[in-house]
């Protein structure tokens, strides 16, 4: 078996990371390893995760991978192959901009793609609001699906009637 | 040297007090957070680096929980002041190590502190004795509130706090508990639990958080994930886990005293003896004796030292606070050497039973 980060070595570092139920495997060589500070020994290993991402973000291969890597950051002006190298974003525009590179990487490390924390204050009058519509929305689907017709149109007006008047208000409030 | 302030006190956080502080020494929540208009610390420049400074340093001082906290930047510190934060739990090795506009904000019983452009612009912390995620949690949670009312945080609806590394964004929260497994070390069934406990999602670190050695049956336990959870899932996942290992390290406990309780109060009293009488000392030996001291106090055997003075023996002879309390710095054996006479002081001003052994 050969190393899965430079694909030349022979893998002599087997291990396994479990997290949400979701098993990934690695197999590394011991040059590898040791750049990447897979250690044995926990001793001020300088164990950084960005290596570790910067591998699994190299999984994806092929030429549509070199086209993503050219892809630039209009705020910071960071191409996607340097965060390949680093494991570290230039700014949070990045996030927009590679979001398409980004939701497997994310999934791959968190099992998830979607916050469900607290927000700012700043921007929780509109989060929440947002939230609220989109799980009415959620719902009033459901209950299309159910047949249940009446529940539905009742959902829809009241995503309606939050959408003007409490859209608004909410917009206001966070201005304030 | 302009520590000995800190240096003289002990952090609030070591007090021995809160529920479980004879397993679970410390417990921690920290946020990541960064100014929606400044690139993250690595691409920003020098003075966008001051003013992330001078705005985090601002909306610090409108917020009542950190209003009486100072300001320490990492240019100003010597690197034995800095080594002393690092054993102080108050920063990384990364910001003590690098040579740009880095700061601490820190209150004067530590319970809260701010990093500011380490790898996030901020690094919230809340830092409690015992087990107390919860309380830790809703502290910074409040802090972090007040802070978000002046500083523009960058956020996005669906991916939550952006963060320098994706590892962090989303609530960008790290909780932790600092806990001590003495009994499952000693009947090795420690390896099963670790792995029970990545297997659930959560990561185990050594005594100094991330890259660190495991050393004297310390563990640091925390949320490995921050995309998909809330806070407080997190908080209460990590709760309910660490109250598993609790009971574990108990049920672990009784098996041992059952099989060997003699041998086992001998091999603390030895412990508790030579920490007592050393002249020449290391701080591996310490976090070593101290462990099984600390395993004396929770098996609740009489006459040792209370869980204060042995948090105060762990953390007050790590080698930065052993020169600053020399307030020079020394060679390794002359902190040996020291390192012995504070171990000894400690253990008399505070040995319970000092004028009744028995």
């Amino acid at each position: 078996m050969q190393c899965q980060f430079c694909g030349k070595r022979p893998a002599v570092v087997h291990f396994t990371q479990i997290e949400n139920q979701k098993k990934s495997e690695y197999h590394v060589c011991e040059k590898c390893a040791e750049e990447r500070g897979f250690h044995t020994s926990l001793n001020k290993s300088k164990f950084s995760v960005g290596d570790l991402l910067a591998g699994m973000v190299d999984q994806t291969g092929g030429s549509e991978e070199s086209k993503l890597g050219r892809v630039r950051c209009p705020r910071c002006h960071m191409v996607y192959s340097t965060f390949k190298e680093s494991g570290r974003l230039g700014c949070s525009e990045c996030y927009e901009t590679f979001r398409a590179q980004l939701k497997p990487l994310l999934r791959r490390i968190h099992g998830s793609t979607r916050h469900s924390g607290k927000s700012p204050i700043k921007d929780s009058a509109r989060v929440a609001l947002r939230r609220e519509i989109q799980r009415l929305h959620e719902d009033m689907q459901k209950a299309i699906e159910h047949e249940e017709f009446e529940t539905a149109a009742r959902l829809r007006d009241q995503i309606r009637s939050i959408e003007t008047s409490g859209g608004a208000k909410g917009e206001a409030e966070t201005r304030g | 040297m302009k520590l000995t302030n800190l240096a003289a006190h002990l952090g609030g956080w070591l007090d021995g007090s809160g529920p479980a502080a004879d397993i679970v020494l410390s417990t921690r929540v920290r946020l990541a957070r960064n100014l929606r208009e400044v690139p993250f610390t690595h691409r920003a420049r020098e003075e966008q680096l001051a003013m992330v400074y001078s705005s985090v340093l601002s909306a610090v001082r409108k917020t009542p929980a950190l209003m009486s906290s100072s300001s320490l930047t990492m240019r100003e510190l010597t690197p034995v002041d800095r080594q002393f934060l690092v054993e102080r739990h108050l920063i990384s090795h990364d910001l003590a190590d690098n040579g740009r506009l880095r700061g601490l904000l820190v209150v004067p019983d530590e319970s809260v502190s701010a990093m500011v452009n380490e790898e996030d612009h901020l690094r919230l912390q809340a830092l409690a004795s015992g087990f107390q995620l919860r309380s830790a949690w809703e502290s910074i949670n409040t802090i972090d509130d007040e802070l978000g009312q002046d500083l523009d945080y960058a956020f996005s609806e669906d991916l939550g706090y952006l963060t320098a590394c994706p590892t962090n964004v989303g609530t960008g929260m790290r909780a932790s508990v600092l806990i001590h497994l003495p009994s499952l070390v000693l009947t090795k069934q420690i390896g099963r639990v670790l792995q029970g406990i990545n297997q659930v999602g959560l990561a185990v670190r050594g005594f100094y958080g991330e890259g660190s050695q495991i050393m004297g049956n310390f563990f640091q336990i925390s949320n490995q994930t921050t995309l998909g959870q809330s806070e407080k899932e997190t908080v209460e996942g990590l709760e309910r886990v660490t109250r598993q290992i609790i009971e574990a390290e108990t049920r672990a406990r009784e098996e041992l005293l059952k099989d060997a309780r003699v041998q086992i109060e001998d091999k603390i009293w030895r412990a508790y003896g030579t920490l007592r009488h050393s002249r020449v000392i290391s701080s591996q030996e310490v976090v070593n004796l101290s462990s099984a001291v600390r395993f004396g106090v929770a098996l609740a055997i009489p006459g040792l030292a209370s869980v204060r003075t042995l948090n105060e023996v762990l953390i007050r002879t790590q080698p930065a606070h052993v020169q600053l309390a020399a307030g020079k710095e020394l060679e390794q054996r002359e902190r040996n050497v020291l390192r012995a006479e504070l171990v000894r002081a400690l253990l008399d001003a505070n040995e319970p039973d000092a004028v009744n052994p028995n």
